[in-house]
């Protein structure tokens, strides 16, 4: 118990530190381009664009109000990859910080998250401005939307985590999950229903832990129906599992990082 | 005891030099399997036992590689001991690297919340310390500007300012004396001698030995990771000084 009370006390004594990390990554992203933070939101449109001219004009997609459902999917991916590739080396980036001052380390890396999670908040606007001119039903149901969000959080956090800590030891880890990201953008059923998947491939999406988080938040913004709670129930355990799996992993090894970087 | 600042208790810290350095999972796969990773230890500490008492002034002395970097960063909390534990009570501020968390995007303003959070000062208490700490570095107007354009004397003098400034309980101190042009070299040696007389536990490492017997109370000689002599000042210090002088010829 006395264990957690530390803990606790360290992370108010550093909050102030992770909110400056936070201001900076934000900060600094869109450092010297003209429009800065905007690109969050014109980022976003211009895929939207670029894929809907495709997926209407060659592909004739079933899909009605295509450009709400392929963002509800690319917004939530986006977010996913992104945090977990620029987390799993942000121990690696701090190493000239790490190996020279003691701080609790996981701030680093949660730090990243969260600016990730900010520019995600941002280009949500999208979403409910595109929902607007396309004159989209919006129900009750989008409330569960937040909760969905939080679920992502956390399960990033867990995933985050994870990777941050291997890739100190194996570097490889970083090509390999490019690959890996690659192949779960196609199989998350961004721009394509997911009926099309055959039958017998439907396993795909059922081991695709994103898929279930696009799923859900699917139900609540696009088609404005209640969520299952079967997925309710999934997204929270990915979530939980994942955190606790992350802490534990970092916590274990993170004596050793300043050994290895 | 309320009145030990520092406890260390048989502390060693071994560092596993493998023949090659590991660094993909083929590697590593293929090494375990062919049993091929081999390592050699190397202690760079080996049970240090020591405590220093509030208000101390502490010399480390030895030659290069004695483990004197070793021992000040598991103290600072950088490295964790591979045996034995390390009691800190109080805040320390390192000056082992003046300016570590300098972020050259950022201007010397930002830098300074920056530096003091690393430290793990609070918002609050940044804002009652900025006004002194730029007026001690004396940069003037260049505080606004990113300290990628600094100069290195600069950027040393802001951030020796930082940590001088911050008012800590511990200081340790790895042979910094002496940054930046000759004026604030010597408004920064008063500073720093002021430091050291004001109370603080002071950790010193430094190779002259006229600085440490003038700044120190007690003094540990370090040799090849163990303590040859603990001791008063000027007494370890002359028998390292003899220890010196009969070795070179």
């Amino acid at each position: 118990m006395r264990k957690y009370v530390v803990y606790l006390k360290t992370f108010q004594k550093y909050s102030f530190l992770l909110s400056l990390l936070v201001r900076k990554e934000v900060k600094k992203k869109y450092k010297g381009s003209f429009l800065g933070i905007l690109w969050s939101l014109l980022n976003p449109l211009l895929h939207m664009l670029v894929l809907t001219l495709v997926f209407s004009t060659l592909f004739n997609t079933s899909i009605e109000n295509f450009p709400v459902y392929m963002l509800c999917g690319f917004l939530i991916f986006n977010f996913f990859s992104s945090s977990t590739m620029t987390s799993m080396k942000s121990l690696i980036f701090a190493s000239g910080l790490i190996t020279k001052v003691y701080i609790p380390k996981y701030i680093i890396t949660i730090s990243t998250i969260l600016s990730n999670f900010i520019f995600f908040l941002i280009s949500l606007i999208d979403l409910v401005l595109i929902m607007i001119v396309t004159r989209a039903d919006i129900t009750v149901n989008v409330l569960y939307a937040p909760i969905y969000l939080i679920f992502l959080f956390i399960f990033s956090c867990g995933i985050s985590l994870m990777l941050a800590t291997v890739t100190v030891f194996f570097r490889d880890i970083e090509h390999i999950y490019g690959v890996l990201i690659t192949a779960l953008h196609f199989a998350s059923a961004i721009f394509y229903p997911a009926d099309i998947i055959p039958q017998k491939y439907q396993f795909v999406l059922q081991f695709n832990p994103i898929y279930y988080f696009i799923e859900g938040f699917r139900d609540s913004v696009y088609y404005g129906v209640t969520p299952h709670i079967y997925n309710l129930l999934v997204c929270f355990f990915l979530a939980f599992i994942s955190l606790v799996i992350g802490v534990l992993v970092f916590e274990r090894n993170q004596d050793k990082f300043i050994l290895h970087i | 005891m309320a009145n030990v600042d520092i406890e260390v208790k048989n502390v060693s810290m071994r560092f596993r030099l493998s023949n090659e350095k590991v660094e993909s999972i083929k590697e590593f796969i293929f090494k375990s399997l062919k049993k091929n990773l081999q390592y050699s230890d190397f202690y760079a500490l080996k049970s240090i036992s020591f405590s220093i008492s509030k208000g101390e002034r502490i010399g480390i002395i030895g030659q290069n590689g004695a483990g004197k970097s070793t021992l000040l960063k598991i103290i600072a909390g950088v490295l964790k001991p591979t045996e034995g534990e390390v009691k800190v009570n109080g805040s320390v501020a390192p000056l082992l690297e003046l300016g570590a968390g300098f972020d050259h995007e950022l201007t010397g303003a930002e830098n300074i919340y920056l530096n003091a959070a690393i430290l793990g000062k609070s918002k609050h208490y940044i804002d009652s310390k900025y006004d002194e700490i730029v007026e001690f570095s004396g940069l003037g107007d260049f505080i606004h500007i990113p300290i990628k354009n600094y100069s290195s004397g600069m950027r040393a003098r802001l951030g020796f300012s930082i940590a001088t400034r911050l008012d800590p309980d511990i200081l340790i101190i790895d042979e910094i004396l002496g940054v930046g042009d000759e004026q604030f070299r010597k408004k920064s040696t008063e500073t720093m001698m002021s430091l050291v007389n004001s109370g603080k536990t002071v950790i010193l490492v430094s190779h002259s030995l006229h600085q440490v017997k003038q700044l120190t109370d007690k003094v540990i000689w370090l040799h090849k990771g163990e303590i040859v002599a603990i001791g008063d000042s000027n007494t370890v210090c002359d028998q390292y000084m003899a220890y010196i002088s009969s070795s070179k010829i």
